[in-house]
């Protein structure tokens, strides 16, 4: 297929940007998304010209680098999948697709398509862990009971690859879901009741610090989250939130 | 406390306290205003009962104006805080693909309820303090209808306020089920309280309309 792509061209953080149009010829259907943008690439650099930036790593969906913002959907048109287990079927010959960078005031653009998402680590850190000792002692995890159903809310929460698309698609740029997520996978288990009020404190101190948004619950988070996220993660933050301030 | 709300989820729930406050005086406004259409003297009796009632008057009715303007300011104060949080707009931006109109025009439809609230201010609830502490008339039982009838004689005012209560179903047609998802409420998700978010935001904005045509075609 032959396509158009509008994509977002920044040299660098301080530099304005702009669409810039470029045309891609004999793609495959069975391509991925990012296979397309390697064909572009290619085509950029054979010109001369500066190829596009644009995050990726495992390109198997699970290391949440890529972030693609196409045709205005996180991770594009499909549904529970980042932008590199996208593909090219998708799309039909001859279209016209816009590709941009997430748009967040927390998440600066570095270059063309890939932004700057530390301020997810730094709110890791502000409290998304549990205090264990790791120095050869480490217990069986069998030894502290769990029930199945907590075991799969727990993992399903665990699920978040931290890449950002929740961020992209809310139109309040509101971290909750990713936030929510990792409160969760802590609440629901016993190992992380020790530290329960302080994580979900910093941690929401941290997201309000770094400049994210407020929820208001459009849920356009959990329809566009490539891991099936859902807005139970933001309630059960809440109700944790609400528990941590009431214990002071 | 001032910690509390300060923080998202403190507002975010402030917000949501406020929104089920006002959800349930709709209710009672609704109730009330629907006796008119049947029995002017049950109309009158229950306004007479709201207007002198000392409980409803400096209990419910200070907690009442501080719900409305609380959720006004807050709303704008966080929409304002959102708009920071996004400064740079997609080229394309598909926000239909992922969620409702209402829930991503909560801002526009508050203010047009907003717009309503300072028009009702002006025809009922300026009148009534005027008449009642600043007058200071004579409080007869008998007077509600009349006032209300005479209210929705001008075209434009009945046009206004259907204008108005279609916004007001729009907001509530998302915020019934955010108020329940703010709280850290999953009822929210479930069939049953979408459904019955979707004939709150229904009946009570169709029963204020009904109201003020009623009155507009039978005055």
């Amino acid at each position: 297929m032959n396509l158009t792509l509008k994509i977002w061209r920044q040299k660098d953080s301080n530099a304005k940007g702009q669409m810039v149009d470029y045309k891609v010829n004999d793609i495959s259907e069975h391509m991925s998304f990012l296979e397309m943008m390697d064909v572009l690439n290619e085509q950029l650099v054979n010109s001369g010209e500066e190829p596009v930036a644009f995050d990726h790593d495992c390109r198997e969906g699970i290391c949440g680098m890529c972030s693609l913002y196409i045709n205005g959907e996180a991770h594009g048109p499909d549904r529970g999948i980042t932008t590199c287990q996208l593909h090219m079927r998708m799309f039909n010959d001859g279209d016209t697709i816009t590709i941009e960078p997430w748009r967040a005031s927390p998440f600066p653009v570095i270059k063309d398509l890939i932004v700057d998402r530390m301020a997810f680590e730094r709110i890791q850190q502000a409290g998304g862990y549990i205090s264990v000792n790791t120095s050869g002692n480490t217990q069986d995890a069998n030894s502290l009971p769990i029930s199945k159903h907590a075991a799969d809310e727990a993992m399903d929460a665990a699920a978040c690859i931290g890449c950002g698309a929740c961020v992209a698609s809310c139109k309040n740029s509101s971290a909750m879901l990713f936030v929510g997520a990792k409160v969760s996978q802590y609440a629901l288990l016993p190992q992380g009741q020790v530290e329960a009020a302080d994580r979900v404190k910093n941690m929401v101190a941290q997201m309000d610090l770094e400049g994210f948004g407020n929820c208001t619950n459009t849920g356009a988070c959990e329809v566009e989250c490539p891991k099936g996220i859902t807005l139970e993660s933001i309630a059960r933050m809440n109700r944790e939130f609400v528990k941590a301030n009431v214990k002071g | 406390m001032s910690g509390f709300l300060k923080s998202s989820i403190g507002r975010k729930i402030a917000m949501a306290l406020s929104a089920f406050f006002l959800m349930f005086f709709l209710i009672i406004h609704l109730a009330v205003n629907i006796t008119s259409i049947f029995s002017p003297d049950l109309f009158n009796e229950l306004s007479h009962f709201m207007g002198t009632n000392p409980l409803v008057q400096f209990a419910l009715q200070p907690v009442l104006v501080f719900g409305v303007v609380f959720h006004f300011v807050m709303g704008f104060v966080l929409e304002l805080k959102n708009r920071k949080a996004t400064i740079v707009k997609y080229v394309q931006d598909n926000g239909a693909a992922n969620s409702t109109w209402m829930s991503r025009n909560m801002i526009y439809s508050g203010i047009a309820i907003l717009a309503f609230i300072v028009l009702h201010f002006i025809d009922f609830w300026i009148p009534e303090l005027n008449h009642k502490y600043i007058v200071g008339m004579p409080e007869d039982p008998t007077r509600y209808f009349g006032e209300l009838q005479h209210k929705f004689v001008p075209v434009w005012r009945v046009i206004a306020y259907v204008v108005a209560f279609i916004f007001l179903g729009l907001h509530l047609a998302h915020g019934f089920t955010s108020a329940f998802q703010s709280m850290g409420s999953t009822a929210g998700r479930k069939k049953t309280l979408q459904q019955i978010g979707k004939a709150y935001s229904v009946i009570i904005p169709l029963g204020f309309i009904i109201v003020a045509v009623f009155h507009f075609l039978n005055h």
